[in-house]
């Protein structure tokens, strides 16, 4: 059975709409176990957070990407090399603080929406993309830096484009006066 | 393919979520596996749509069974599945013996009793793409040494 080129790149947008799809399901029924927003936000996060440190390894091994020397070096990692791997986006990234230690991922195209037309009226506090906080917390802890990451900002709530904000939470100096 | 490890983790993050959140909370466990198939149900129907945008139209619930088998099973879990019996009166088992969400837990026995629940989420999947081909099923799995395991699928007559 012979397949044609074409059909082949359906089949990779199928694989990834699944992957989609079963997010939206996902919080869907978390907005029906869970009355407040903060409640699917946090549930959110947490399971992105497992997904996270498993992640990680896969990511490891699929990219074999030597040790990153800076913060800058992987917030581009993430940005160009991991985000385009699992999700086929690339976020563009910015520094957005003196000390080097804050930085921002912004994406213009964020398929995990492609299906969502807007949040429902009672749900305008809902982080939808939540569990990506997670995964990249997650991910950055199995390699020893610690991070907060956030949304900033989000589309689907009005802003012009969908913000990750990431803040590591210690300086690469005092990792040399640790050793 | 990059996609499959995270609707892998994302799967069984889901799983031990709801359970994790059944224990703390009213403690049925029954509700869980219907939230997973409902929640299968849900993105079956939408990924057949998509599926089955330029297909052919289908001749028969044969031809339809064998659509899930072969396409559809390969987009979703990057392989066929291995063996479709049926006994032409609405009843047809579909096997798996290396089913891609049981590969990673065990290799026979061990943790037997743990594995309905991951296959409840794909149950709702067969059960709603079907009901969007137009046909209406009870889908029930077992597993009686991993990672081999048959959905048994009951086509319901209108």
């Amino acid at each position: 059975m012979s397949r044609s080129p074409g059909r082949k790149q359906e089949n990779h947008k199928i694989s990834r709409e699944l992957f989609v799809l079963t997010y939206g399901a996902l919080v869907a029924q978390l907005c029906k176990d869970y009355e407040k927003d903060e409640d699917v936000n946090a549930c959110l996060d947490r399971m992105g957070y497992s997904i996270g440190i498993r992640l990680i390894d896969d990511f490891l091994a699929r990219s074999a990407v030597k040790k990153c020397r800076s913060y800058s070096e992987t917030a581009d990692m993430i940005a160009q090399v991991a985000f385009k791997m699992y999700l086929g986006v690339t976020p563009s990234v910015s520094c957005s603080s003196a000390t080097g230690n804050e930085f921002s991922l912004i994406l213009d195209k964020n398929p995990l929406v492609d299906f969502v037309e807007e949040l429902p009226a009672e749900r305008a506090s809902l982080c939808y993309c939540n569990l990506l906080c997670g995964v990249i917390r997650g991910a950055l802890e199995m390699v020893h830096l610690a991070a907060e990451v956030s949304f900033l900002q989000d589309r689907l709530k009005g802003d012009a484009v969908t913000e990750i904000g990431i803040t590591f939470l210690r300086k690469p100096e005092d990792r040399k006066h640790r050793r | 393919m990059a996609d499959e490890a995270l609707f892998l983790l994302l799967h069984s993050e889901m799983v031990a979520g709801l359970y994790r959140a059944a224990e703390h909370g009213e403690g049925e466990n029954g509700r869980c596996t219907t939230k997973l198939e409902s929640m299968g149900f849900r993105v079956g129907q939408g990924l057949i749509e998509r599926f089955t945008k330029d297909t052919a139209r289908f001749k028969d619930e044969l031809d339809i069974m064998k659509f899930i088998c072969k396409d559809f099973w390969t987009t979703v879990f990057k392989k066929q599945i291995d063996n479709l019996r049926t006994n032409h009166q609405g009843i047809y088992v579909l096997q798996d013996n290396k089913f891609r969400l049981l590969t990673q837990m065990s290799a026979g026995k061990q943790y037997l009793e743990h594995a309905p629940k991951y296959l409840a989420f794909t149950c709702g999947l067969i059960r709603g793409g079907l009901s969007n081909l137009g046909i209406k099923s009870i889908v029930t799995a077992e597993v009686s040494s991993m990672p081999a395991c048959k959905f048994q699928v009951m086509i319901q007559k209108m």
